[in-house]
């Protein structure tokens, strides 16, 4: 991990506050050397409460059945069992298979249409720019619930609720949030660039594709990162939507595990802890991997929120 | 060239002028109409006029789900709120430790809702939780927090509190753009820290402030996930959980379970009409609080 993430990515053109000031060392006073103490103690216990549940979660998918509440980190009887057994129980493959699938087509096409609107709202400048793009806030302030049903209704209509595709299509029409994020950062791409490469022949779909796509790489980031992670989560969309569960993303499988191994009689702790560990260890991986660019996409969407 | 602009501008815009004519407007047209009707979806929709707000008004579980929920939201965005300032300031000052205990705070951001849920039915299990068990450590008998009606909905402020990590990077990222001068010029005039606290960085970081507020208490009134998956559900029968009913919740279950759609969709208006009040009086409050450095907003 590193040491310190650059808040401002290299590519990135925009402004920003200076950041990562040099660490103030000056005087080590007395006073300043307690506050020094009671910061790092602070943050250690706050670490460790922070941490605590993802170790115990872990630890307590290799207790047997019995042992899960025994609040040891280190089980006192180790065991493969859970895993063995949550695999029998649930197709958890399919469902990890089926929410990688309506990941990948969600994320790839929700980056690429909020860019080619956020371009579209970035550099051109039109009659009704202002009126268009106050619709796109003015949309993300709509509690979901508002427009859940009528949307039902049309996958109804269209025969795909019980399918995937409602999981995902309706993010080929870009989304008000990283519509936003991306004109933004696109905003402060140098204008310069994009009238030479005009002088030079290029058409708009180039500007777009060749230029704008590729600066844009830090934001682009930020959106696949954040939409990988809101659809491998996402639980009422499931719900509504998915019948069969051959079907079920990760979210829907946990929850039918939750009432077949739960609210069904007696609670299986020892399944649901395990498979609520093999469904969060992709997110973890996707983190450390992508942990740079999740922090920039959330300073990013948030200040200039 | 103009008018070509404006045509590349249009097909360039054309996915989301035509998202926004199909999931978002039509939605909104059509749920205002499905609110004045009652609709099974195997049924046309009948038109009964204004009859399902009246029974809004009427319907002891919508003033269950609106109470918890303006409850858990009431309580939860202030603590939300500061648990994540006091992260971020500790990480401020963490120096070269800030990056590992930046992950730390964020990663339970990155676990499923679901799973979430299922780890607060354990760690605040009532007899053998771990959260009982560390409060017995310091001699207090904790409750049994996911049965007893009235420690439901605390415990789920707690559990989310677990999952600041966001807001932690926001307003960090907003300290850190805190010139360094401001502090200097303070503590020339005499400013102790706790003055320079209220004084440079609360009002420098306000906007930050203000967005996560105003987000959080957006996302509070629409709980579901993590109540719904530990107090909902196929084969659940133990309905203590009238403590953990968000509004969300009842709304789903009238349009999903029951095949309520109009009555739900009524109750979806009902939640829009809460939203804006709650947003239009964090924005009346906001501008004397909030500071805008420069105009270019």
């Amino acid at each position: 991990m590193s040491a310190d993430v650059d808040v401002v990515p290299a590519a990135a053109p925009r402004p920003q506050p200076p950041v990562a000031r040099p660490a103030r060392r000056r005087a080590t006073s007395p006073r300043r050397r307690v506050v020094r103490w009671v910061v790092g103690i602070a943050l250690v216990a706050a670490g460790i409460v922070f941490a605590y549940p993802f170790v115990w979660l872990i630890s307590a998918s290799f207790k047997p059945r019995g042992e899960v509440f025994d609040n040891r980190l280190i089980p006192k009887t180790f065991t493969w069992d859970n895993y063995v057994q949550v695999w029998q129980e649930a197709p958890l493959a399919l469902w990890l298979l089926n929410t990688a699938i309506v990941t990948v087509l969600a994320a790839g096409a929700v980056t690429i249409s909020s860019a080619m609107v956020a371009w579209g709202f970035s550099y051109y400048r039109f009659r009704g720019r202002g009126v268009l793009f106050a619709l796109v806030l003015g949309s993300m302030m709509l509690p979901g619930a508002v427009t859940m049903i009528p949307t039902f209704l049309i996958w109804n209509a269209l025969g795909q609720v019980g399918s995937l595709t409602p999981m995902w299509a309706h993010n080929l029409f870009g989304s008000a949030f990283y519509i936003f994020l991306l004109r933004q950062f696109m905003l402060a791409l140098p204008r310069d660039l994009f009238d030479a490469a005009r002088v030079d022949g290029a058409n708009a779909w180039q500007l777009f594709w060749r230029i704008a796509l590729p600066l844009s790489r830090p934001a682009i980031a930020v959106t696949l990162v954040f939409e990988v992670q809101a659809v491998w989560t996402d639980l009422m969309r499931s719900l509504i939507y998915l019948r069969d569960a051959s079907t079920f993303t990760i979210p829907r499988g946990l929850k039918a595990l939750v009432d077949a191994f739960g609210f069904g009689g007696e609670w299986h702790w020892e399944i649901l802890v395990t498979a609520s560990v093999i469904t969060t260890l992709p997110m973890i991986v996707l983190f450390f991997v992508a942990q740079r660019h999740i922090v920039e996409g959330v300073v990013a969407g948030g200040v200039k929120g | 060239m103009k008018r070509r602009d404006t045509r590349a501008a249009l097909l360039f815009l054309s996915p989301w002028i035509v998202g926004f004519a199909v999931f978002t407007a039509w939605p909104i047209l059509y749920s205002g109409y499905l609110s004045l009707t009652d609709y099974d979806v195997i049924n046309d929709p009948a038109f009964i006029g204004f009859e399902n707000y009246a029974r809004l008004f009427s319907d002891p579980k919508v003033a269950l789900a609106l109470g918890n929920t303006l409850f858990f939201t009431a309580v939860q965005v202030p603590a939300y709120v500061i648990v994540s300032l006091a992260l971020a300031v500790l990480l401020q000052q963490a120096g070269r430790a800030s990056g590992f205990f930046r992950t730390v705070f964020f990663l339970p951001k990155m676990t499923p809702p679901v799973a979430v849920g299922i780890l607060f039915l354990l760690l605040f299990n009532g007899q053998s939780g771990l959260f009982n068990a560390a409060l017995g450590v310091v001699g207090i008998d904790g409750p049994s927090w996911t049965t007893d009606g009235s420690w439901v909905k605390p415990g789920l402020v707690i559990m989310s509190l677990w999952t600041v990590g966001s807001s932690v990077l926001i307003l960090l990222a907003a300290l850190r753009g805190v010139p360094e001068e401001l502090y200097d010029s303070a503590k020339i005039d005499g400013a102790g820290s706790w003055r320079r606290l209220t004084s440079v960085t609360l009002p420098m970081i306000s906007p930050a402030l203000f967005f996560v507020v105003v987000v959080n208490t957006i996302a509070g009134l629409q709980t579901f996930d993590e109540a719904y998956t530990a107090f909902f559900g196929a084969g659940n029968t133990t309905y203590a959980n009238d403590a953990a009913l968000f509004y969300v919740i009842y709304l789903f279950q009238q349009a999903f379970e029951f095949l309520h759609m109009g009555y739900a969709s009524a109750m979806a208006w009902l939640l829009f009409l809460i939203v804006m009040i709650v947003t239009a009086i964090q924005m009346v409050v906001s501008r004397r609080l909030v500071h805008y450095e420069g105009a270019s907003r």
